[in-house]
């Protein structure tokens, strides 16, 4: 059951990316250039997918506060905010974030998946300092 | 779509559709947690299939060249699990659970995205 649903909540996941555009880093890099001829559509796919899934996620805590897996850390935190700007770095430069990217997988072209082999090696040499780190 | 996605999967399944973290669990995650996150990812690159039986997949346009790719990719892919997230964690689900920590993320993403293009295609690029 949650695997068909997960199967499910990707593929319309995906075809939402694909429908709205954002699959394709030119769009994506259109909107994070402010200075250039500016394209807010992301914002606006974003605002509607917020406010599509607020009711879902409203309904979902009432539901069952046990169910829905939430991030465990409320703090706003260095590492928070440093992660989050060395990712948006990586989203200038490339024009892909982890969700698009893999849409793209499917489009036969290997670019995406040069980055997505870089993302999960850069995810994996996280996951070896922290080892190291609480090991130490 | 991607909204109804987002909260259907955390209904249906109590998970949070962030990307990255779908994707880097699997790297670590114990047995019998990375079935779902399997089936998540072949629908999302399920449905390029799909989509290109209604209508032609629309183009993509990569502007970076092979080894700015690499580049970017290892910077997402530190930068989110040091963040904890990406445009979907933070940017879709976060913000629509109302969590503060998600909207500083996503202020601080959306703003180092700003700034790298600019650098790059008005300050490098001229």
């Amino acid at each position: 059951m949650n695997l068909i649903a997960s199967l499910l909540c990707g593929l319309l996941f995906g075809a939402g990316l694909l429908v709205s555009g954002m699959a394709d880093p030119a769009k994506v890099l259109g909107f994070l250039d402010l200075a250039g001829r500016w394209d807010p559509s992301l914002m606006l796919v974003m605002a509607a997918a917020v406010l599509t899934a607020l009711p879902a996620f409203a309904l979902a805590r009432r539901r069952s506060q046990a169910i829905l897996e939430l991030p465990a850390s409320r703090r706003i935190d260095a590492r928070l905010i440093v992660g989050s700007l060395i990712f948006g770095v990586g989203w200038g430069i490339a024009g892909f974030c982890p969700g698009p990217a893999i849409v793209s997988l499917g489009m036969g072209q290997w670019q995406p998946v040069l980055f997505v082999a870089a993302m999960l090696i850069g995810r994996a040499a996280y996951e070896v300092v922290e080892h190291l780190r609480q090991a130490s | 779509m991607i909204g109804a996605a987002a909260g259907l999967l955390g209904l249906l399944t109590g998970r949070v559709a962030g990307i990255s973290a779908i994707v880097g669990g699997l790297l670590t995650s114990r047995r019998g947690d990375s079935a779902w996150r399997v089936a998540f990812i072949a629908g999302l690159i399920g449905s390029t299939l799909i989509y290109a039986r209604i209508r032609p997949l629309p183009n993509i346009t990569l502007d970076a060249g092979n080894g700015a790719m690499v580049i970017a990719g290892l910077l997402v892919g530190i930068g989110t699990a040091y963040g904890g997230g990406c445009t979907s964690g933070h940017g879709v689900c976060g913000i629509a659970r109302l969590s503060m920590r998600s909207m500083a993320a996503t202020v601080a993403f959306m703003a180092a995205g700003f700034a790298t293009v600019y650098l790059l295609r008005h300050v490098r690029g001229g």
